[in-house]
């Protein structure tokens, strides 16, 4: 059996679309951002203070990394308001995608850091640079150079993970298709659409990230960004 | 099903749909490895065209959410005239899945292989065949296993999606249990526990190979 | 006063003393030299005197400055005390300009315009101008030890401290490090240096202090020390190096 495309019914629930694909990409903005703020000072706190808080913040990354984004979904959007704390489905999106990016991007700083040798360390204490400074420009920042490629692919992971949100009816890009399947019956020609939406956002933001790390860091990050990571995963 | 309140035989429904996960798991891992073992050698392949296609395909694959991959083969193909089982649609779309990002560790691994092997091999007169099964892919082999483990934790957390085309895996028993029971916190809480159980050991494993691989090329 | 005066060191590690008393001092301006195999303590006494080691026992004045524990007096001591390490210990993500920049912007608040004309003239100073822009990984370790004492120099640090510079280099790219040690020197800087290069300390160190099991077991003109070695462990250190 041949079957017929017609990709022209698209058109008719295109603001749809349209509006899914925008909070796919209001939702993944903020919680990159958020994310990798905690992450980065998740990190820091790991490295400096004192045994409590390391093992408080590798039970959260393990815990995290070791269960599926779906189901942290689930028990934000169930499960805070049976426990008394009602959230909305962009709400929960939002708080999941963040907790979710932070143990990632917390796991990827630490990796960084411990990557620092003890003599860079010294080398800045003996031109008189303060705990602060030496943490920040020997430690932190060439850190966060190092595994920049290793978050850009995992931001990438977290935009495309973002779909799952439709689970819980946060109303972004894959919701919106399935709302368009179940008006048109076209399910073949929304999802092929919906999925070269996201393709064009994950090229999107690789070039992006990859321009963002030519201006943070130069030529020289900035070129091995653009290619993915292996390690990295969501 | 009516359940009334979360109790043994609940958490029993929920322990015995893990096999299904595990089920999906091993699909994706062994279908996805097949398939990604080709495109990683293609990718690493004198043949340029090869090598692009392989790229395009490793790219593609990463470029999209699993979710979509899921849905293509499972509404799509339907009105296509492909009517699929969810169990075939979900172990497809997983080994989907698992093959682009399989090709691209391994491809990793082939490549981290130091050159010297190749032209040593290779001034053996040995064919390019030989050289992979004798030389290189020996020691890829080693170096693949810990990332390769540490993607089978990510497989085996994926494979909950499928519960969105009705497959009753872990997460799918978790929400039946929890339209039954109306206690939402404590179903999740136990489902992510079980799958922290199958998880967290991979984890460790594969951080544990990492560090054994690391301690054997120093010396 | 002289520009560095060390008075009854003694530093632990655990319960292992690696230094069993160490007094000496070293005039403005002069270069001395400090020898001793493996192990006799050069390095902890050298780290000691900048405060990345603590000291449990008697006292080390530096370029003026007491060596404390007091973390923002120490931060004064190290602007005018650089050191050099064996492992050039450059920082990887930092262009070589930026490598010399950064202490004399953050530690110093030098302006931007100020610290680049310092990093030109101290990369002039050790001979790799054309190096400005490029990054510690396109450098020889020759290059990369030379920007490391050019980092140190964009400091005006007062006295220098370089710890076996060129233990980590093949020979031919030795002497292109000690050039700019030796015109240093004829510049005037104080500098303290631990070394394996018995030729060069014998040439360019006024002072040779010979070291063994954590005391100063000799001292000198470093002339006398080399020509007519007093103690059999200093001739025979000697003998052994030459072979
Ligand atoms: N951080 C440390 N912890 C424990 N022991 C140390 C430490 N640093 C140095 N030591 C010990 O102190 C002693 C003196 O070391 P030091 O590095 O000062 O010797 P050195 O004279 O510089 O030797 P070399 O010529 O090999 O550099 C050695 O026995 C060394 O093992
Ligand atoms: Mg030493």
């Amino acid at each position: 059996m041949t079957y017929a495309f017609q990709f022209g019914v698209l058109n008719q629930y295109r603001d749809q679309l349209l509006a899914g694909l925008w909070l796919t990409v209001e939702i993944s903005a903020v919680s990159i951002v958020a994310g990798t703020a905690f992450g980065i000072v998740l990190a820091s706190l790991r490295s400096m203070a004192g045994r409590g808080t390391r093992i408080a913040v590798d039970t959260y990354v393990e815990l995290i990394r070791n269960t599926p984004f779906l189901v942290q979904l689930f028990l934000i959007y169930f499960g805070l308001p049976a426990a008394g704390l009602r959230v909305g489905a962009v709400t929960a999106a939002l708080i999941g995608m963040t907790v979710n990016l932070a143990a990632y991007s917390t796991e990827i700083v630490r990796s960084g850091i411990e990557a620092v040798h003890r003599s860079q360390i010294e080398a800045g204490e003996a031109l008189g640079l303060t705990q602060v400074q030496v943490y920040r420009h020997v430690v932190l920042l060439p850190a966060i150079q190092k595994v920049y490629p290793a978050l850009c692919s995992q931001f990438v992971l977290m935009m495309l993970a973002s779909s799952i949100c439709s689970a819980i009816s946060t109303g972004e890009l894959t919701a919106a298709a399935a709302f368009v399947q179940s008006q048109s019956y076209r399910s073949f020609e929304v999802y092929l659409a919906a999925t070269a939406l996201y393709l064009a956002l994950a090229l999107g933001l690789r070039g992006m990230l990859a321009l963002l790390g030519l201006w943070l860091f130069g030529r020289r990050a900035a070129r091995r960004a653009l290619v993915p990571v292996v390690e990295a995963s969501a | 099903m009516i359940f009334h309140t979360f109790g043994w035989p609940q958490f029993w429904f929920l322990v015995q749909s893990m096999q299904w996960t595990v089920i999906l798991t091993a699909l994706a891992l062994g279908g996805g490895g097949i398939v990604g073992f080709g495109v990683a050698l293609a990718r690493v392949s004198r043949i340029g065209w090869l090598r692009l296609a392989a790229g395009t395909y490793i790219q593609l694959i990463q470029g999209i959410p699993v979710l979509m991959i899921l849905f293509l083969s499972f509404y799509g193909l339907a009105l296509m005239g492909f009517q699929l089982l969810p169990i075939v649609a979900a172990g497809i779309s997983m080994a989907v899945y698992g093959s682009g990002y399989l090709a691209e560790i391994w491809r990793g691994c082939i490549q981290s292989v130091p050159k010297p092997q190749w032209e040593g091999s290779e001034s053996l007169a040995m064919t390019r065949l030989q050289q992979y099964r004798h030389v290189i892919l020996p020691q890829a082999l080693r170096i693949a296993l810990p990332p390769t483990v540490g993607f089978a934790v990510q497989v085996v957390k994926n494979t909950s999606i499928a519960s969105l085309i009705g497959f009753v895996e872990l997460a799918r028993a978790g929400q039946l249990v929890n339209n039954a029971t109306f206690q939402p916190f404590r179903v999740f809480l136990v489902v992510a526990a079980l799958y922290f159980v199958i998880c967290y050991p991979l984890s460790q494993l594969s951080r544990w190979l990492e560090g054994r691989l690391h301690a054997g090329s120093r010396r | 006063m002289p520009e560095v005066v060390v008075d009854g060191v003694h530093k632990s590690f655990g319960v292992v003393e690696v230094l069993k008393g160490i007094t000496m001092s070293v005039e403005r301006g002069e270069v001395t030299a400090l020898i001793g195999r493996s192990g006799s303590g050069k390095s902890t006494l050298l780290r000691c005197m900048n405060g990345l080691e603590s000291i449990q026992k008697g006292a080390i004045t530096i370029a003026g400055h007491a060596v404390t524990a007091d973390k923002a007096k120490l931060r004064r001591l190290r602007t005018d005390v650089g050191i050099v390490f064996q492992s050039y210990n450059l920082f990887p993500h930092l262009s070589v300009a930026d490598n010399i920049t950064l202490a004399p912007r953050i530690v110093k608040k030098m302006g931007r315009g100020e610290a680049r004309t310092v990093a030109e003239e101290v990369l002039a100073l050790v001979g790799l101008s054309d190096k400005f822009g490029a990054y510690p990984d396109q450098l020889s370790g020759g290059q990369q030890q030379r920007v490391a004492i050019a980092r140190s120099l964009a400091m005006r640090p007062k006295v220098m401290l370089f710890d076996e510079v060129t233990s980590a280099l093949d020979p031919e790219l030795t002497g292109e490090v000690l050039a700019v040690m030796e015109r240093l020197a004829r510049d005037g800087m104080t500098m303290l240096l631990v070394t394996h290069e018995m030729g060069f300390a014998r040439r360019v160190a006024s002072t040779t202090v010979f070291m063994h099991r954590g005391r100063i077991h000799e001292s000198g003109p470093s002339r006398d020390l080399f020509d007519a070695p007093r103690t059999p462990e200093m001739a025979q250190f000697i003998r052994s190096d030459i072979k």
